[in-house]
């Protein structure tokens, strides 16, 4: 294959990609979409493999590689269960960055690279390659974190080293003093100390960074993930001299910065402190401190009462959080929507853009459960509905049905947007116990009038109301 | 001299409502009357007559005094026989009349030689409605048979579920959805009950909807509307469908309040014995049409009966039940009705003559200067549904802006600084930069810009399968592993020490897991989209 057949290829591949991501923009056109981005992958690898590039040497090598790949990837895709979806697309990014990571370092050990370039041009690739491997290195640990932190396997409570702020800022010192060595150094062995002690340094913000940050912030910790492995892949483009690499990742590194801004607009926080992964600071200070107690006492009842309100009610509207995730409590919430809209019950669902623990998490679990998306709203579309509604059922969420973000000017959350659940006429809220959220602030919603608590796992509690309102 | 109104108090019995109050009597001064009231006119209904005599009214102890001087007598119910006496020659009078059921009094107020406005007799249009005494007494009397029933009902209207037990809600069923119907049915379901409501009118559907109640249709088709946006008389194959329907209620609800009423004629039985007989035990009635013979076979007009256990209230003065709500609304009604009378200079200085083209002052007197006027002309048009005013007109607040949609453009300094900023940053690009960085560099920025304006149009409930198929694609990073595994290496210098081995192996690592990512990510997305359906 000749060197243009390959460019076109590759031109043909960006368009693919773009398409790909337009066709996502709604669920019609969204399985259209994969298979553009499917397409356009074959047809990159394929135009790579077969280029001028790669000589027929290698072919053995790719082929057991990409098998072995395969393998892995297809298998975890068909294993992994829709509420690990989070942990699923953390492992991937890190994937990505260690696979940076790698290209960074295969590019740097090869002496052909610089052989024919112009001083200039040298240094230009010497930067290139430093911050392809360190982005690739930043979005490894941190993904790798992030995986922890989601799969529980870490705790998801926020890690607050002293001073970390100066912690960070030294560390990007550190990276900039290793950049001028490494740019001035001469040889590969030379560069490889200042190399090397970047990329510690890079792991260790990694770790850092997404250590900081607690469990209900995840959702932009993870997109903003995604945005920085497109940083690396657009970063290592710009150190091939590849094109298609290059918009490849800007592509994503846009398209996942856009969505940690939504989600930092949908919790009432500031973009680029996100992005420099230095918040948290408000969030992560527990709320005990001056934030006012809610008086008054929580109502609980029993499933079958539960169950009695519903079947009298005309408008229900259903909150998830992810409390329904970790109960797999998904396919039981969908039984009952089905009970309550035979009966003539009017059920939607209200997902707010932060619920679970990843952007549109909700979403895809109601879609595994079979509801259909045109009774799914996001909080926007049926936040004025409330009041006209008789039952509001929150399973297992609670920060973002907090009516503390708008009536406590002092707390943690305050301003951040909430569904308003206590608007309805009766509210019931399921719950495992009185533990705040990731938030660490107290609920008066708990402690309101109309108000009811339904203690205990939400995929047991939901069954009880399920038989309830079969009998 | 200005005019003198003159308000004595009402004398039949029971009555305890009061045809003005000291807000209106202000006003009414500052319109340039005077105001005389009776000494303890307004003790019924808690006005003292020292808040009259505050508010700039003069208390008169001298009955037959304040009917001889007073230019126009203000009053509730119409005058008796005594008070028609007392009238003098010419005078003007403004109360509920009922010309259709008292055609004696209209016979003698005419003998007086008096003017006469009926605050019944109001027509309904849209116009005349702040004056519509009608209305606003009904309102009340929905409102407060509401309270009657809740009062002789043993349980609570709201359903709960407390320590206690649980507490089913209440069952109302309410019979005639016109002012009162609608102010009855939006009471009981504020106070927690499920309302059902039946109207031969069916376009009242919505308004009983509107204030929380289920509209109880019956199956057969007749239009009901009669003129003047009041019912008719239906026929007889209605009049059994509709049997059937409310005795199928009756077995069901534990209220009924019935508020049928046909203009001129006595109100329709339409709650026969068998009926109440099939009500469940401790049941309430309330007949709101008991003036004029009731709706229910058994109601006693005026009073509360027990039959076959089930209490039926009967009060025909509901509205005088409220007598300071009561009076306030209907002394309100008639200062609307005196603001007419002096902008169509019926009332000019100390003139009195009314203006008949006036629609709705023509409609409201019946008797002129002595000359019987009533019945009126028929009204031009049927009226709007009566109770338009009680649909809660609610103001939509703009929709906040979701993401995706246009936002407002920025700041005019805000918007310089971002654009001087980013031309330093290329202008430093540019004067540093190699060409070929350039080419690349392009490119770079142009996919970021596109990326953003994809990625703004996704929907909020695609954001998982866009981030894990973002991640598929970004494992095209494999690309970079590839072009390096095994290049070409006769076109590199053999004197250079390529380390070629180590190249390979870091090469193959990486393909292997950005293999990983493309197929698993594609795969996933894929599961995932094929999930969501409609």
């Amino acid at each position: 294959m000749s060197a243009s057949l390959s460019t076109v290829a590759y031109i043909g591949a960006t368009i693919l990609f773009i398409l790909c991501l337009g066709g996502l923009s709604n669920q019609e056109t969204s399985r259209r979409g994969n298979l553009y981005g499917m397409v356009g992958m074959a047809i990159a690898v394929i135009a790579t493999v077969f280029g001028t590039q790669v000589t027929p040497a290698g072919l053995p090598y790719i082929l057991a590689a990409m098998a072995v790949g395969a393998t892995i990837g297809l298998y975890a895709a068909r294993i992994v269960q829709m509420t690990q979806m989070p942990e699923l697309v953390a492992l991937m990014h890190s994937l990505v960055g260690l696979a940076a990571m790698l290209v960074g370092y295969a590019n740097f050990i090869d002496p052909a690279v610089s052989a024919n370039l112009t001083p200039a041009e040298n240094t230009i690739h010497e930067v290139e390659m430093y911050l392809g491997v360190l982005i690739g290195a930043v979005t490894f640990s941190g993904s790798v974190i992030a995986f922890g932190k989601l799969s529980a396997k870490i705790s998801g409570k926020p890690l607050l080293l002293p001073g970390r702020h100066w912690l960070n800022l030294a560390g990007l010192v550190l990276v900039i003093y290793f950049g001028y060595a490494f740019v001035h150094a001469h040889g590969v062995s030379d560069a490889m100390m200042p190399m090397i002690a970047m990329t510690i340094i890079a792991l260790l913000f990694g770790v850092h960074m997404v250590m900081a940050i607690g469990g209900a912030d995840m959702p932009v910790v993870v997109s903003m993930l995604n945005s920085y492995s497109g940083w690396a892949a657009a970063a290592t483009g710009f150190m091939l001299s590849n094109d298609l690499l290059i918009v490849t990742g800007a592509l994503v590194g846009s398209s996942g910065a856009i969505l940690s801004y939504i989600m930092c607009n949908a919790m009432n926080r500031n973009f680029i402190s996100v992005i420099a992964g230095g918040f948290g600071t408000d969030s992560s200070a527990p709320a005990a401190a001056g934030a006012v107690q809610p008086a008054g006492e929580v109502t609980p009842i029993l499933a079958p009462e539960a169950a009695e309100l519903l079947r009298d009610a005309k408008n229900v509207i259903i909150v998830p959080g992810y409390g329904m995730a970790v109960a797999q409590a998904q396919h039981t919430v969908y039984e009952i929507t089905k009970v309550l809209r035979e009966k003539g019950v009017n059920v939607r669902f209200g997902i707010h853009p932060v619920a679970g623990r990843m952007p549109g998490h909700m979403n895809v679990l109601l879609a595994e459960a079979k509801v259909p998306y045109d009774i799914v709203f996001e909080m926007d579309e049926l936040n004025d509905d409330f009041p006209a509604t008789d039952v509001a059922m929150v399973i297992g969420a609670n920060d973002i049905v907090n009516p503390a973000a708008q009536e406590d000017p002092t707390s943690p959350i305050a301003g951040m947007p909430v569904l308003e659940v206590w608007k309805a006429k009766n509210s019931i809220v399921m719950k495992r116990s009185m533990a705040s959220g990731y938030a660490g602030v107290d609920n008066p919603l708990f402690y309101k009038d109309n108000n009811r608590m339904l203690f205990g796992d939400a995929k047991k509690m939901l069954d009880e109301v399920l038989t309830a309102l079969k009998a | 001299m200005s005019l003198l109104i003159g308000v004595p108090r009402e004398v039949f019995p029971g009555e305890k409502r009061v045809a003005t109050v000291p807000e209106v009597v202000e006003k009414l001064i500052k319109q340039g009357f005077r105001v005389a009231v009776e000494a303890h006119a307004g003790d019924a209904a808690q006005i003292a007559d020292d808040a009259y005599r505050a508010a700039g009214a003069e208390i008169v102890d001298d009955r037959a005094g304040l009917w001889a001087t007073a230019d126009i007598i203000f009053k509730v119910r119409g005058p008796d026989a005594e008070e028609v006496a007392l009238l003098r020659e010419g005078g003007v009078l403004v109360s509920f009349i009922w010309p259709a059921q008292n055609p004696d009094l209209l016979k003698a107020l005419a003998a007086r030689g008096a003017t006469v406005l009926a605050m019944d007799s109001v027509p309904r249009i849209s116009r005349a409605q702040k004056l519509d005494a009608l209305s606003s007494m009904a309102n009340i009397g929905g409102y407060r048979a509401v309270i009657e029933a809740a009062h002789a009902f043993g349980r609570f209207f709201t359903g709960s579920i407390t320590a206690a037990g649980k507490v089913p809600p209440a069952k109302v069923f309410v019979i005639g959805a016109g002012v009162a119907g609608l102010a009855a049915i939006g009471t009981a379901s504020g106070l927690g009950a499920i309302v059902r409501a039946n109207d031969t009118r069916p376009e009242v559907a919505d308004q009983i909807k509107s204030l929380g109640g289920e509209y109880v249709p019956v199956d057969y088709v007749e239009e009901g509307s009669g003129v003047g946006g009041y019912a008719k008389v239906m026929s007889e194959g209605f009049q059994k469908a509709q049997r059937d329907v409310f005795a199928r209620q009756a077995k069901d609800v534990d209220i009924i309040i019935t508020t049928a009423l046909i203009p001129g004629k006595p109100a329709p039985k339409l709650i026969t014995e068998d009926m109440v007989k099939s009500m469940k035990q401790g049941s309430v009635i309330v007949d709101m049409a008991s003036e004029q013979g009731g709706n229910c076979e058994l109601t006693v007009p005026g009073e509360i009966v027990t039959r076959h256990g089930v209490t039926i209230i009967g009060y025909k003065d509901l509205p005088s039940r409220l007598p300071k709500q009561a009076s306030t609304l209907y002394a309100t009604n008639l200062l609307r009705l005196t603001e007419d009378l002096v902008k169509t200079k019926s009332i000019d200085g100390d003139k009195i003559d009314i203006d008949m083209q006036d629609e709705v002052l023509r409609g409201t007197t019946v008797i002129d200067k002595g000359e019987v006027t009533w019945p009126p002309p028929p009204p031009k048009l049927s009226a709007a549904p009566p109770a338009a005013a009680a649909k809660p007109a609610v103001a939509m607040p703009p929709k906040p802006k979701g993401h995706g949609e246009a936002s407002g453009p920025m700041s005019g300094t805000k918007t310089a600084v971002l654009f001087g900023a980013g031309a330093l940053v290329f202008l430093l690009i540019g004067r540093f930069a190699p060409a070929n960085f350039l080419g690349h560099f392009t490119v770079f920025v142009l996919a970021c810009f596109i990326g953003y304006m994809v990625v703004w149009n996704v929907k909020p409930a695609l954001h998982t399968p866009l981030m894990s198929v973002t991640n598929a694609v970004s494992s095209i990073i494999a690309i970079g592993a590839l072009v390096q595994v095994a290049p070409d290496l006769t076109k590199i210098s053999a004197d250079l020490a390529r380390p070629n081995e180590w190249i390979r192996w870091l090469s193959v690592a990486a393909i292997g897991l950005a293999t990983i990512n493309m197929f698993g990510g594609f795969a996933v997305t894929r599961r995932m989209l094929a999930m969501f359906r409609k």
